[in-house]
């Protein structure tokens, strides 16, 4: 008995499963039909529970809530739709999990973007699923350049940050001002991989030398081999270039400490870093590191207005991770306002080639050719412990990378849009 | 020949870790039967001990390095006496099941209460800067991790070789029937025993707090390497666990050296070919395995 009420049950859902894909296939076909269900709904998948819970995670949801409630505000009765959703899944940076997710949004919950997606795997299973759905995904957690590269479909914006940008910044300004011998250690899968590649194309590209990189073990609690063998390279390195985030990094900033590598004439550079890590290190060991990011909460009165609104409702500063979500949301929303419509392919039209400028993407393009958001990066420094006025101010501007110059140009992305 | 003997000093560090811990599971398998997996977690409470008592009620790094393992030894005790007991009597999967699931409820309660990032604790005073160790200088804090595990090693040692108390501890932990037979009460060591050990996992994290990265998933990373060490040592052993510790350590610095990307697999060569040619351990007894 039990076992016939199982498969009835089974045969149900079949049933009842395939009748809601036939209507969600039927619905939406039609061409200038202006919104969909009324209702716009933004999906945001990212990482709620895991390493990047903080730096992204439900604050990234927040941000997104923030832009359509600040759209909604700002159009009022003349906005395109009365409806906007916004819904979030937890992908555990699992790119399987990350691609489940994705087509559950788009196929039974009526997803019109996707957000954020942390972790490169993770994004790229996402572009796929976007690509095949036809629907808009923006990558912001995900620093992989093949999302704009190889990989590159025209559903898919990357908007933020990639590894490009980050070695283009650090390697070359560090090594420019002087500091030409690198040693560069990196985490052994595929950011650090990706990272170490462009750091190296950077270095060398300004006219320095990688004295030696190295693969390090993924998770490791103690890079004391690496720090003991720095400072005898030959020739001796001027700049440790780590790759490591996470607990990683605070392994490897507290052991580049405790050997007094800093006392030997060695710097610190490191590739990736957000205000999470640095509270979790310290200010002081950190303090005079560079690195370069996509947006800072103290920049200026433009972005620390934000960062106050922010700061109201979530109780702590923003990421550019945070940043970049909300930035993405409201150029989207902005996008259908214009459209009149939440078809992707309409849509994507007003985004292409778009020419913004917002508190987070300053002389922003979102170029044609590759869906990659070039704006201008920062090359930071963190303060002196005595300089930090609360938590969080952490960081103060070394110099700003052009937008033009920040990020990869299009001829050499490789990306062929199909 | 510096660079080795500095390498080999690096892994004696971090085999100071690998030691403390594996000393631990080592004497609560021997002696309860009990694979602990909640070791790591115990190892993580450590450090995150260390940082309570300081941020809260100030307490110095030297003053957690007494109170943080007694603390969990307590905890460690009354574990033992609520669950871990209820199960001993079963087949050894459950209470590998159940410490496994403590595991993770502990994990998660710190991932809860202190967020994924890690928390910051900074080196005593007295430890920063570096000595000259003649071929080479050395962070102070580094090589006293190295001097205090050896001393506590040493010192487990000394007890469990020269007094009664070791004795009773060393015949259950090796011969638990014969020693009953013998009329030792081997049950009333049980509970202290496992307190114990908990309590020198709970050293070695507070030990690990200035110097490694202190967040809920530091344990988790580590208990792995931790059981291939006590394999390789001799399951049981208690002087195989500590040496393989040291072992291990000198391995995957020396391998960090000359093939980073083999280093960590290095562990896992090395138990599966002691299992092949000596499945007791390299320091354990055939029958002991029985």
């Amino acid at each position: 008995m039990s076992k016939m009420r199982k498969l009835g049950a089974l045969v149900t859902s079949f049933a009842v499963g395939g009748t809601l894909a036939a209507c969600g296939a039927g619905g939406p076909g039609e061409a200038g039909g202006a919104i969909t269900d009324d209702k716009i709904v933004l999906g945001v998948i990212t990482d709620l529970s895991g390493v990047y819970s903080e730096l992204a995670g439900e604050n990234a949801v927040e941000a997104v809530r923030m832009a359509v409630e600040d759209f909604q505000a700002k159009h009022g009765d003349d906005a395109v739709t009365d409806t906007i959703e916004v819904i979030s899944a937890d992908h555990q940076n699992q790119p399987e999990i990350a691609n489940t997710k994705a087509r559950e949004m788009y196929d039974r919950e009526g997803a019109d973007a996707i957000f954020d997606v942390p972790t490169s795997s993770a994004a790229l299973a996402v572009a796929g699923v976007a690509e095949q759905n036809q629907k808009l995904f923006f990558d912001i957690g995900a620093g992989t350049t093949e999302l704009t590269g190889a990989q590159c479909n025209p559903y898919t914006y990357h908007y933020g940050y990639d590894t490009y940008m980050l070695a283009q910044g650090t390697g070359t300004t560090v090594t420019e001002q002087g500091s030409e011998n690198w040693y560069i250690i990196y985490p052994d899968y595929a950011f650090g991989q990706d990272m170490n590649k462009s750091f190296v194309n950077a270095v060398e590209g300004a006219g320095g030398t990688v004295v030696q990189s190295d693969a390090t073990p993924f998770p490791n609690d103690n890079f004391s081999t690496f720090m003991t063998k720095a400072p005898g390279l030959d020739p001796k390195p001027d700049v440790l270039g780590t790759m490591q985030a996470g607990g990683d990094l605070v392994n490897v900033v507290k052991q580049y400490n405790e050997f007094g590598l800093r006392e030997k004439g060695i710097d610190l550079a490191v590739g990736l870093m957000f205000e999470t890590d640095i509270a979790s290190i310290g200010v002081e060991p950190l303090a005079g590191t560079l690195f370069t990011t996509a947006w800072f909460w103290n920049l200026d009165d433009r972005s620390r207005e934000w960062a106050d609104k922010f700061k109201e409702r979530t109780g702590s500063r923003p990421t550019f991770d945070h940043a970049a979500n909300y930035s993405a949301a409201t150029q989207y929303l902005e996008a259908v306002q214009r459209a009149e419509t939440d078809d992707a392919d309409a849509v994507n039209e007003e985004l292409n080639g778009l020419e913004f400028d917002d508190f987070f993407a300053r002389n922003a393009t979102l170029r044609e050719g590759d869906h990659n958001l070039e704006h201008d990066s920062y090359l930071v420094e963190v303060k002196q412990p005595d300089e930090v006025e609360e938590d969080f101010d952490f960081t103060k501007l070394v110099e700003t990378i052009p937008a033009a110059e920040a990020f990869m140009p299009v001829e050499d992305s490789g990306c062929e849009m199909g | 020949m510096d660079a080795l003997l500095q390498q080999i000093f690096t892994g004696l560090v971090s085999g100071s870790f690998y030691a403390l811990l594996a000393l631990g599971l080592s004497v609560i398998f021997g002696m309860l039967g009990v694979v602990n997996f909640a070791h790591g977690a115990f190892y993580m409470l450590g450090a995150f001990g260390a940082v309570t008592v300081l941020d809260t009620i100030g307490v110095s790094f030297w003053l957690a390095l007494v109170v943080v393992p007694l603390v969990l030894a307590v905890l460690g005790m009354v574990l033992e006496r609520t669950l871990v007991r209820r199960l001993t009597s079963l087949d050894p999967l459950y209470n590998f099941l159940l410490t496994f699931g403590l595991a993770l409820i502990l994990q998660d309660l710190v991932r809860l209460k202190y967020g994924v990032s890690s928390q910051p604790y900074s080196r005593p005073d007295l430890l920063q800067g570096s000595f000259n160790l003649g071929l080479f200088t050395y962070p102070r804090y580094q090589v006293f991790v190295l001097v205090f595990s050896i001393v506590v090693s040493v010192a487990v040692w000394l007890v469990l070789s020269h007094t009664r108390i070791g004795m009773i501890v060393r015949a259950s932990t090796e011969r638990p029937e014969l020693t009953s037979a013998l009329g030792v009460n081997v049950g009333r060591w049980v509970t202290p025993v496992f307190g114990f050990g908990v309590a020198l996992a709970g050293l070695a994290g507070v030990l690990a707090a200035p110097m490694r990265a202190v967040n809920s998933e530091m344990g988790g990373d580590l208990i792995i390497v931790i059981f291939a060490v006590v394999v390789i040592g001799g399951l049981g052993s208690v002087f195989g666990s500590v040496a393989a510790g040291y072992l291990i350590g000198m391995l995957t610095a020396v391998g960090n050296f000359y093939v980073p990307a083999l280093s960590q697999s290095l562990v896992f060569i090395l138990m599966a070919l002691v299992l092949l040619l000596r499945p007791a351990g390299l320091f354990g007894r055939e029958e002991s395995m029985s």
